[in-house]
């Protein structure tokens, strides 16, 4: 579980994010949703330590994760597994090798048991018999794969995903909603998941923070999302004209 | 300005962390030593023959004189190499060449999020990337150095052979001239390219690593990387000369 107690974050004196608090529940996939430029990305780096928030606190579990020494931080990034827009793997590395990457770097592990771990987080995302290929011959949603891959090669108790279908189709968003959804369950992981796609919100979304404008404006699951009353958060889900037909 | 010192300095500062593994670093830095110096030999030694080649004939057609022994020219060629030429000169365009390749290589990574993604990890991203280059470069700099020394003199050697500008033998008998000094020459020569390596792969790191926006910057940042790594290992040339050879 993370948890996060009235975090507001300014950049030059713009308000990005203000007072948001919200409860991200284990062995759910948890959703921050809204506009572009709402401040979902800053909210995320804010819990994962990238941004130092202005005010409030983050909790892992029960870590005040502020304060936390330099080593107990470094200890709690290594439980959390980020999977980023553009799926930052290095550019250098193969698939087999981004992978084992965060293995080689925090684990103790013989080569063959790394790369067992390696083989069985690729299978796990149906990246078959492509370990020597890399990131720049592999489709987007293949990369997309690889970097859950290496997000869960060390097991984590977080999992951070920052638009992880943007620039895809539809049909391969829908896999990689489902493959973080079933990864979720299967390790009890805390899933937070970014996004401004109304599918995804619809297919995965069992615990959602809608923000507006650095503003908390709603939280519910995607059975409530349908029927909501507040205006901003209409307006985002309907959007199309079609769906408003479809509503009326 | 102070800003941008401060932040130089914390860089350099967060290098020597302690690194999380140390068969990752080491493997990272036999990596950059293949990247940085095996991979610039071929410039080097076209640069340095090219020089040495050259400046066989300038000498020799400038001190064309019966009072001056035709081995004056290996001598001066010597000097020129050896103290100034090969050290600074051939720097230089490591600075162009492996100063671009650092900022738009750290740049593009934190473009693509890639150094974003090594902290969220939990790795000490300055540690893991940029100090394997700076201590890389120190190694095997120096080592380049002397290699690119090799090749001026030889350089020089085959424009001697096929021109007849002067003999071989006159030539040789020049760079032997004075050897007694060489060893203090070579050391100054070493010493400068040290400092010279030290700059170029710290300021080009820090353009790469601290870089903001996206592609067009990234092209900003390698431009800036060569132009502030020269600029400095021209200041840092005559300061050392100063110190040194006074």
């Amino acid at each position: 579980m993370i948890k996060v107690n009235n975090i507001s974050k300014s950049f030059l004196g713009v308000e990005v994010l203000k007072d948001i608090s919200f409860t991200f529940e284990k062995g759910k996939t948890n959703l921050i949703i809204g506009k572009s430029g709402s401040g979902k990305s800053v909210l995320t780096k804010c819990i994962v330590g990238l941004f130092e928030p202005d005010n409030g606190e983050v909790y892992y579990d029960d870590r005040k994760f502020s304060v936390l020494k330099p080593k107990e931080k470094k200890e709690v990034r290594k439980e959390i597994g980020m999977l980023f827009q553009g799926s930052a793997l290095f550019d250098s590395l193969t698939v087999e090798e981004n992978v084992a990457f965060p293995l080689r770097m925090f684990t103790s592990m013989s080569e063959s048991e790394i790369l067992e771990r390696v083989n069985f987080c690729l299978n796990r995302v149906n990246i078959l018999n492509n370990n020597s290929l890399y990131p720049s011959e592999l489709s987007g949603g293949m990369q997309k794969r690889v970097a859950i891959a290496r997000a869960i090669s060390l097991r984590p108790k977080y999992l951070f995903c920052d638009e992880p279908n943007s620039g895809l189709d539809p049909v391969t968003a829908i896999v990689i909603d489902e493959l973080i959804q079933e990864i979720t369950i299967e390790y009890q992981m805390t899933t937070i998941v970014i996004t401004h796609d109304m599918n995804s919100v619809l297919e995965i979304g069992e615990n959602i923070l809608f923000i507006d404008n650095g503003t908390k404006k709603w939280e519910g699951n995607k059975e409530q999302i349908l029927d909501v009353k507040v205006k901003e958060l209409h307006d985002f889900v309907y959007v199309s004209k079609f769906l408003k037909k479809m509503k009326k | 300005m102070i800003k941008s010192l401060g932040k130089y300095v914390l860089m350099l500062y967060h290098i020597f962390f302690r690194p999380e593994k140390f068969s990752v670093y080491w493997r990272r830095f036999l990596d950059e030593v293949i990247q940085l110096g095996i991979k610039s030999l071929f410039i080097v030694t076209l640069m340095s023959a090219f020089m040495g080649a050259v400046l066989v004939i300038q000498t020799a057609t400038a001190i064309e004189s019966a009072w001056i022994p035709d081995y004056t020219v290996g001598f001066t060629v010597k000097q020129s190499m050896l103290l100034e030429f090969c050290p600074t000169i051939i720097s230089l365009i490591l600075a162009g060449k492996v100063g671009s390749n650092i900022a738009s290589e750290l740049g593009t990574m934190r473009v693509t999020e890639q150094i974003d993604a090594l902290e969220v990890m939990g790795v000490n991203s300055i540690g893991y990337l940029i100090g394997p280059k700076i201590i890389a470069a120190l190694f095997i700099f120096p080592i380049v150095i002397m290699y690119s020394m090799f090749f001026g003199f030889f350089g020089g050697g085959l424009v001697c052979y096929f021109t007849e500008i002067i003999s071989v033998k006159q030539y040789l008998l020049g760079i032997r001239t004075f050897s007694g000094d060489n060893y203090e020459f070579i050391k100054y020569a070493l010493t400068k390219t040290i400092v010279f390596a030290f700059i170029i792969t710290s300021i080009s790191s820090y353009f790469g690593y601290y870089l903001k926006g996206g592609a067009l910057e990234v092209g900003k940042a390698s431009t800036n990387a060569v132009v502030y790594s020269s600029i400095f290992i021209l200041f840092a040339n005559y300061i050392l000369t100063q110190l040194i050879l006074i």
